[in-house]
């Protein structure tokens, strides 16, 4: 049953990481990975909100283990990085992984407090 | 004829451009700027949307199948998120060179193994909360050790998987070319 649920996370997650991606990139014209850093954020917060909640281990497997591990990418993030620094846009590669970071760890401490304000 | 007007413009370039997925693309999921990969959607919709889902269970599955393997004991340290990181990262820059820089690579490969597998092996999210957790445990150097060393790891084996595929590339690919005419 687990495994079925975190399955069906990561068959929702990752077509929802490359819809959100293209719409994201679709409104700007520049190199920068607005796409990737939308998806990383995003998830980041829901997985900070539902560890902290805490759900069950059936929910979790679903929503956490699945979804949004399947919604974020590390490998899309280190490739787009490396691709920034390779065609010499050294500033937006070093702003994308500090942003990244700063931004993923930022939302997953919003998530955490929003579950804090939920559950009271 | 301005795609081809200088051949030796830039290295991968214009071969790649042949092979319909140019080495510029910076977003392996999917980079609008290369025409078929902004038209995929619509010209493919459920094979490419499929591909990736498929793709993103099979990623996810084994991911979660390493991080049972190695659980994170309680004050410990998330190693198992860190080596899914880190194996992605070094699979995605030779399979990007794979697809950019190989004639007639499948159009479902990089959806199916890109986008789909290696995006649902990999995780942002969890090492965010990670971090998080470290430092909620009050172990701060931890916490950076963990942020700093993950990104610093990833980066370098994105490196080495695109080096060592282009390499491998060049050797097998470039003879068979000259021994064919060219």
């Amino acid at each position: 049953m687990t495994i079925l649920l975190i399955a069906l996370g990561g068959a929702l997650g990752a077509p929802l990481r490359y819809l959100a991606d293209r719409a994201v990139q679709a409104r700007h014209g520049g190199v920068f990975p607005w796409g990737t850093l939308t998806v990383n954020v995003a998830g980041s917060a829901l997985l900070g909100f539902l560890a902290a909640l805490p759900v069950g281990g059936v929910a979790m497997a679903f929503a956490g283990t699945g979804l949004c591990g399947a919604l974020t990418t590390y490998s899309t993030f280190g490739y787009e990085t490396l691709r920034l620094a390779e065609d010499g846009a050294r500033l937006p590669a070093v702003l994308n992984a500090a942003g990244s970071v700063a931004g993923g760890l930022a939302a997953a401490c919003c998530g955490a407090w929003a579950a804090a304000a939920v559950s009271g | 004829m301005p795609d081809h007007a200088d051949p030796a413009a830039e290295p991968g370039g214009p071969a790649a451009h042949r092979a319909g997925v140019p080495a510029r693309a910076i977003d392996p999921d999917v980079d609008l700027r290369v025409p078929p990969q902004a038209a995929e959607l619509r010209r493919a919709p459920w094979s490419t949307l499929g591909a990736i889902a498929l793709g993103g269970a099979l990623g996810a599955l084994a991911r979660a199948g390493v991080t049972a393997g190695v659980p994170r004991p309680p004050g410990g340290f998330p190693w198992a998120v860190l080596g899914v990181n880190t194996t992605g990262c070094l699979l995605i820059g030779a399979l990007m060179v794979l697809v950019a820089e190989t004639p007639r690579a499948p159009r479902l490969a990089r959806p199916f193994l890109g986008t789909g597998v290696l995006g649902g092996f990999t995780t942002f999210s969890a090492y965010a909360v990670d971090i998080r957790a470290l430092l909620d445990e009050g172990r701060p150097a931890a916490a950076f050790g963990y942020a700093a060393g993950t990104l610093a790891a990833a980066l370098l084996a994105v490196a080495a998987g695109v080096r060592a595929t282009r390499r491998l590339v060049r050797r097998l690919v470039r003879p068979a070319e000259r021994g064919s005419g060219r």
